[in-house]
């Protein structure tokens, strides 16, 4: 006869989240742009204080030179004859800050909003999700540029725009996952055993909630930094003397013909972070998606 | 179906009456704005200003007011110009961006579907790969990356087509707008259509049509094909909000003289009401769009029947 | 010559923890008008090897041997002549009713493009023998009914619609896949009536899968017994019910409820499921078997007859004196 044990250790099961870890490892591309994110915020916040230049220093014997190794212009200089390396990495502070504290902001707003209205359900859970629906129908933009235009652009006032129109996919999915974990079968067990309602919540939603939570942040996050890299572009986000990646790149679209170098720089850093987040975020998703496909 | 599509238009209109409310009432705050006495305008303006939005009417009865001209047809005054009102200016811009995004849409419809299907029978295949690469980089890069670089090759360094501009239609100045809008919508159709159809194949429906002896292409084409496209169905509403930004950007961009040009100046400027008549404007179109899109969501799905 | 002859029937899938051998050295005769049964719990390999026969196996799946209906191997048709067998000659039913139907069609659309198909019938005519079959299944009001969606079906009137839709074509062998577990106890014996009565009336053969002993006993002619994907018995219905000479045959046996038992515990069979991906060297049952000795882990044991006259076949390193004996201790 064999022992409990033994047969435990036969099945060999796996918890979630060394599964998890497991498979995302696994996913190479997953694992290369985690750390290619990291080495681009690293640059961004030691380079500016280990480089040569200041952002906003015009060096006017050297406008508008292409990358060169001479006076350490690495990316070049734009119009200005400001080094366009430091303007990056400075560009990449104010893009990835913004891009955290708007994160941030809607990922709590999100959770609050979803959990609430999953939790409380019935009339509360229809209004809160009608008020959903509504944010979801107005194109963010448009409201994001009267806002813009009639507030002005200060900083906080541009991470609350692009908060406002962030929160509403993590409410939606939080809500959906609370609904349907108050419900679950195991849940039900759980009480009928006479487990607690806090240890309920703790071990059986919590980390059911958690999955969802982190997937989906990872998938805020590209889209806020592009929320605001767009409206930096169109001239109505981030504003002198600060800079951001979408100001770099409008500021480059205007030169191109001449100065290719301008825009292609930070338009490739932009462009490598998303694209780093977008595999991160799909690499969790299959990392914590029981039913592999 | 018409009782559901009655009630579908009534929910609409809470959503529109906020829009619109909300911008109305932002703009009554802003210092220095139309209804501020403090406000710095012209007088040619002024006279405007004081016709279309009777500035000496107590709030609500001008608010009141500001519905029945929006119910009429009429957007309202420009600030900062006193020869154009809104309703002029949008009937310069209108038909550009709708040439522009119209005739993109159609286009990037019909080839994110094909792609789709391509990618989703002939997995891991060249098609599959492309339709998977166009989708990583319409997602991840954003448009305003791809904008410029389609100038610097097509504009500056192969010199076929123009930079940007406008010239009535002319189809040159056409070309590249179009291939940005389409390349964008067919990066989310194609990857949504071929993941759409590839779950779809894997349903035990499919597996029953198979047992009964039909050949492929009837199994894809009259037991696949409509559930996988319901999806793509539904995609449509977010995406045509998504267009507005697009459009957007792809104005500025390549300088077109249309809708989303026309706003980004005018927030540029502080033309508050230019901004709010066209803020309106597209909401309401956009409102009309997702309505119409789950209209036909519902007729297609034989689950949904009120 | 048998109607569908299976022979030495494996199948394997490669998967990312390596390659996994769900099927392994199955082979049965299956003759006109007779029923057999498959029996074995869930991950036995059961629906895989009649998907394998069907064609129907998923992409990463692979299947050898051979499965020989009517002279042809089923198993390497290419598809065109496969899709004028399915269908048409060996018909399936599967084991949800809720998905197996197409959500988004009629079940009229679902029922007469397998006769335009196969036997060329015009709309209206296919329209008409669909009504009929609804009606021999007897489903009420089935002229109305037909041209519902599926969703508006009940799950039990659901599988019935399967069942019509699969004999529309009279075909010679029915599979059906464990086709009453998802319905509940009541619509499970309406449906195993129907199929007795639908085969006295067609003279079809039917493949049963099931884990239930219940539907076997009230159907099959053959029992056909898997675990781990490989046969541990195989015979008569009658001879393995009655006399049982494997001991996972016994303790499935043990564990199904029987009034005249009173107050004997039931028999549970101790472990878990096999990992199919690790399986033992040996005989697959031997890390839960009670009368398992060394031997058992590291060699395989032969699938032979019980006895020289006998026809039934058992895999098992014990003899069958010894199992017979184990039952009766466990009043079997």
């Amino acid at each position: 006869m064999l022992k409990l044990k033994e047969i435990d250790d036969m099945v060999a099961g796996r918890s979630l989240w060394s599964d998890a870890r497991r498979r995302f490892m696994r996913n190479r591309a997953a694992v290369i742009s985690l750390c290619l994110l990291l080495l681009i915020a690293g640059a961004c916040v030691i380079g500016p204080w280990v480089l040569p230049h200041a952002f906003d220093s015009a060096d006017w014997d050297a406008m508008s030179i292409a990358p060169t190794l001479k006076n350490a212009h690495f990316w070049g200089t734009d119009e200005a004859g400001r080094d366009l390396l430091v303007r990056c990495l400075i560009g990449g502070r104010i893009s990835l800050t913004v891009g955290l504290l708007a994160t941030l902001a809607s990922v709590s707003l999100g959770i609050a909003w979803g959990a609430t209205a999953g939790f409380l359900g019935g009339k509360v859970d229809a209004l809160m999700m009608r008020v959903v629906d509504m944010m979801y129908a107005i194109p963010y933009l448009l409201i994001a540029i009267l806002l813009v235009t009639i507030l002005g652009r200060e900083f906080y006032l541009v991470v609350i725009t692009i908060t406002v129109f962030s929160w509403m996919d993590m409410a939606r999915v939080v809500r959906g996952q609370t609904l349907s974990l108050r419900s679950m079968e195991y849940v039900e067990a759980a009480r009928a055993m006479g487990v607690s309602t806090r240890r309920i919540i703790f071990a059986h939603i919590v980390p059911n909630l958690l999955g969802v939570v982190v997937i989906y942040t990872t998938v805020t996050v590209p889209g806020v930094i592009l929320t605001e890299s767009v409206l930096s572009f169109l001239g109505l986000g981030i504003q002198e003397p600060m800079t951001s990646w979408g100001v770099l790149i409008q500021d480059g679209a205007k030169v191109m013909e001449v100065s290719p170098w301008i825009l292609l720089f930070p338009a490739g850093l932009l462009s490598v972070t998303l694209y780093c987040f977008n595999f991160i975020g799909d690499g969790l998703r299959d990392a914590l998606d029981p039913k592999e496909r | 179906m018409w009782s559901y599509t009655l009630r579908r238009i009534l929910a609409t209109i809470p959503t529109m009456l906020a829009v619109i409310s909300v911008c109305y009432f932002l703009l009554h705050a802003t210092p220095g704005g139309p209804f501020d006495s403090e406000r710095q305008v012209s007088a040619a303006v002024l006279a405007n200003l004081q016709a279309k939005y009777h500035l000496d009417l107590p709030l609500w009865q001008q608010y009141l007011m500001y519905l029945k001209s929006l119910l009429q047809g009429d957007l309202g005054a420009s600030f900062r110009y006193a020869d154009w009102s809104v309703n002029d200016l949008v009937a310069n811009a209108l038909p550009v961006s709708a040439a522009i995004g119209g005739g993109s849409l159609v286009l990037s419809l019909i080839i994110g579907v094909g792609l789709g299907i391509v990618a989703a029978l002939r997995q891991n295949s060249v098609a599959d790969h492309l339709v998977m690469l166009i989708g990583n980089v319409g997602s991840a890069v954003p448009s305003f990356v791809i904008g410029p670089v389609l100038i610097i090759v097509f504009a500056i360094l192969l010199k076929w087509l123009p930079a940007g501009g406008w010239n009535n239609f002319e189809p040159r100045f056409m070309v590249l707008p179009m291939v940005l809008l389409t390349f964008i919508n067919v990066s989310i159709i194609g990857r949504v259509m071929r993941g759409s159809l590839i779950e779809v194949l894997h349903s035990n429906y499919i597996r029953t049509a198979r047992a009964k002896g039909l050949p492929t292409r009837v199994v894809i084409l009259r037991h696949a094909l409509k559930p996988a496209l319901l999806p793509v169905v539904s995609l449509l509403g977010p995406l045509a909000i998504s267009s507005i930004t697009s459009a957007l950007v792809t104005e500025t961009v390549f300088s077109l003289p249309g809708l989303g040009k026309l706003i980004v100046n005018g927030a540029g400027n502080r033309d508050y009401t230019l901004v709010l008549g066209l803020v309106v404007l597209i909401a309401v179109l956009t409102v009309t769009l997702n309505l119409l899109v789950d209209l036909a969501y519902a007729w297609l799905d034989p689950k949904i029947r009120y | 010559m048998a109607l569908l002859e299976v022979n030495n029937l494996n199948v394997q899938f490669a998967t990312p923890d390596g390659v996994v051998t769900a099927v392994n050295g199955i082979s049965f005769a299956l003759e006109r008008g007779q029923t057999l049964g498959i029996v074995g719990e869930s991950g036995s390999g059961k629906s895989q090897a009649v998907l394998a026969v069907m064609g129907l196996l998923a992409g990463n799946g692979n299947a050898s041997g051979q499965a020989l209906f009517d002279g042809q191997d089923l198993l390497s048709l290419p598809a065109s002549a496969l899709n004028q067998i399915r269908g048409n000659r060996v018909a399936m039913i599967f084991q949800d009713p809720m998905t197996s139907l197409n959500p988004y069609l009629t079940v009229e659309r679902q029922m007469t493009e397998v006769l335009e198909l196969h036997k060329g019938l015009t709309y209206n005519q296919a329209r008409l023998r669909a009504v009929q079959a609804l009606d021999a299944v007897k489903i009420p009001e089935a002229a109305k009914r037909l041209s519902r969606y599926p969703h508006e079906f009940s799950g039990g009137m659901r599988q019935r619609v399967m069942i019509a839709m699969a004999l529309l074509c009279e075909p010679d062998v029915l599979i059906a896949d464990e086709p009453t577990t998802a319905l509940d106890v009541t619509v499970q014996a309406q449906i195993i009536a129907l199929l007795r009565d639908l085969q006295r009336d067609h003279g079809t053969a039917i493949v049963m899968i099931t884990h239930d002993l219940g539907v076997v006993a009230g159907l099959c002619d053959e029992v056909l017994v898997l675990y781990g994907g490989r046969v541990m018995e195989q015979g008569s219905a009658e001879a393995i019910f009655y006399q049982p000479t494997h001991p996972y045959t016994v303790g499935l046996l043990g564990a199904v409820p029987r009034i005249e038992q009173g107050d004997h515990a039931l028999v549970a069979i101790p472990g878990a499921p096999p990992n199919m991906a690790r399986l033992p060297l040996g005989c697959p049952f031997s890390e839960r078997c009670t009368l398992v000795e060394p031997r058992c882990f590291n060699t395989r044991p032969a699938l032979v007859p019980v006895d020289a006259q006998s026809e039934v076949l058992r895999a098992c390193h014990k003899s069958a004196l010894e199992v017979r004996r184990y039952a009766q201790e466990l009043k079997l």
